[in-house]
């Protein structure tokens, strides 16, 4: 579903990813670790080029997004992503923020928006929040609409950036739920987090990051029992 | 009535205000006001409309685009406004060669002065929302267009609107440097009372009153209007 190969970002001089390899399978759950500034969120943002790698190649269902000629916005509707400030459309009600893209993107008829963000809203169990302005829900009902928003495009894959980590405590369990949900009916996910219980319990693969490498992955059960890596184990047991 | 009051403003015989020639030329001079509401109503229309397109040119990532615009809003911003007027005036007519027309001289050079002003005002706008917008739109699939003109502007619009009522009122009082080039504005028909009452005071200080009257005025209904834009959602 998702390879990535040597890729390299730099900002200015800052070399933030140095050199990333990594492949994700249809279904597969990747939960994405690190100290901050390791650069995880680059390189997710680099997945759906919301920033342009400096080199290498990043290939979503086959398509090399580097070769040129790929229409970038057709390779996005395939890749939903949840942002860490949910990034709802203010100015807009959370069934319309839901139904923005599939209807000025994909053309679909307003009614069959509104049908599909209805089911999407229930889905996340926001079904009676459908005429809210996002100022008005908590931020865990935020990052559930948020997560409808980039479902109604009917992604492929789905990109987490911390979606948990501007959340008060007592609402990050709503979401994680959602997320749950989500891996368990096979969508590919790449989740750059630091819920450890969501890591161990969803994630088919976890990933250590630092200053832009991949250090060590593994399942999560071998990954937070026996880390091998010194680097992962002086991670972990200070989040741990 | 004016001559009672007159009375009060005499001092050893010499009045020093005279409201009868205020009273005699009131007419005239508002016959001006007319002028002065045309040039700033349509400059400012069609600067709204203009100075987006600036602005949208000025935050382009496209470099051909971009400078362009941003040389133009430089060079208004840079220069005074009655030195743009004699350009287009006098200044172009002789590179092109044709007859100038003062009044539509005067309409270009106060659209193209206040378009440069209102681009920086919507480039305010459109900068202050947050980046995770555009992220936003952009990841979900959508073209840099459609994420600006559904996501971006409406909600810069509302930002905008009280910086361009302070535009709308600049242009108000600015549009009387038309006169320079002959337009019976306001100022114009002040200065032409000035001249044949022989009381320029009366002349100015009338004048001055009538400018504040209107921006007074605009200023109010400008208030009215955001309030109800406002509460309007």
């Amino acid at each position: 579903m998702v390879k990535v190969k040597d890729l390299h970002k730099y900002f200015g001089d800052l070399h933030v990813l140095r050199g990333i390899n990594l492949k994700v399978e249809k279904g597969e759950v990747v939960v994405v670790i690190g100290p901050s500034g390791s650069g995880k969120s680059t390189l997710l943002r680099c997945i759906n080029h919301l920033e342009i790698p400096t080199s290498g190649e990043v290939h979503i269902d086959g398509v090399n997004l580097d070769d040129g000629t790929v229409d970038i916005n057709l390779i996005r509707q395939t890749a939903g992503m949840v942002f860490q400030q949910f990034n709802l459309f203010p100015h807009l009600t959370i069934l319309d923020n839901i139904c923005l893209a599939p209807t000025k993107v994909l053309k679909m008829p307003i009614e069959e928006a509104h049908e599909l963000g209805r089911a999407l809203l229930k889905k996340v169990g926001l079904a009676d929040k459908e005429a809210a302005y996002p100022h008005q829900l908590s931020g865990g009902q935020q990052q559930r609409a948020a997560i409808a928003r980039a479902l109604a495009m009917r992604p492929k894959l789905m990109l987490f950036d911390e979606p948990t980590s501007a959340l008060d405590p007592e609402m990050i369990g709503e979401v994680l739920m959602v997320m749950k949900e989500l891996a368990l009916e096979g969508m590919t996910m790449i989740v750059v987090s630091h819920e450890m219980g969501f890591a161990r319990e969803v994630a088919d693969r976890v990933i250590l990051m630092d200053e832009g490498l991949l250090i060590e992955e593994g399942p999560p059960r071998e990954f937070f029992s026996n880390p091998k890596h010194d680097r992962t184990k002086a991670f972990l047991s200070k989040i741990l | 009535m004016a001559g009672a009051i007159n009375r009060k403003l005499t001092r050893e015989g010499t009045i020093l205000f005279d409201l009868n020639v205020v009273a005699r030329y009131f007419p005239f001079l508002i016959r001006g006001v007319g002028i002065t509401i045309q040039f700033t109503f349509i400059s400012f229309l069609i600067a709204i409309v203009l100075g987006l397109l600036i602005a949208l040119g000025r935050v382009s990532n496209n470099k051909i685009i971009r400078v362009p615009c941003q040389i133009y809003i430089d060079f208004i911003r840079g220069t005074p406004l009655l030195a743009q007027i004699y350009l287009v005036h006098f200044g172009l007519p002789q590179i092109f060669h044709y007859k100038p027309v003062g009044y539509i001289d005067a309409l270009i050079a106060l659209t193209l002065n206040s378009s440069a002003y209102m681009a920086e005002i919507y480039r305010g706008g459109i900068e202050s929302i947050e980046k995770g917008q555009m992220e936003a739109a952009r990841s979900l699939g959508m073209t840099y267009g459609h994420a600006m003109r559904y996501v971006i502007l409406p909600q810069a619009i509302r930002r905008v609107i009280p910086p361009m009522g302070n535009e709308f009122i600049t242009l108000l009082k600015e549009s009387s440097l038309v006169s320079v080039i002959g337009m019976e504005d306001l100022m114009m028909r002040s200065k032409m009372m000035a001249g044949q009452s022989f009381r320029p005071f009366e002349a100015y200080f009338t004048t001055a009153l009538i400018y504040l009257v209107l921006t007074f005025t605009f200023t109010r209904l400008l208030g009215y209007l955001e309030g109800r834009l406002k509460t309007g959602g």
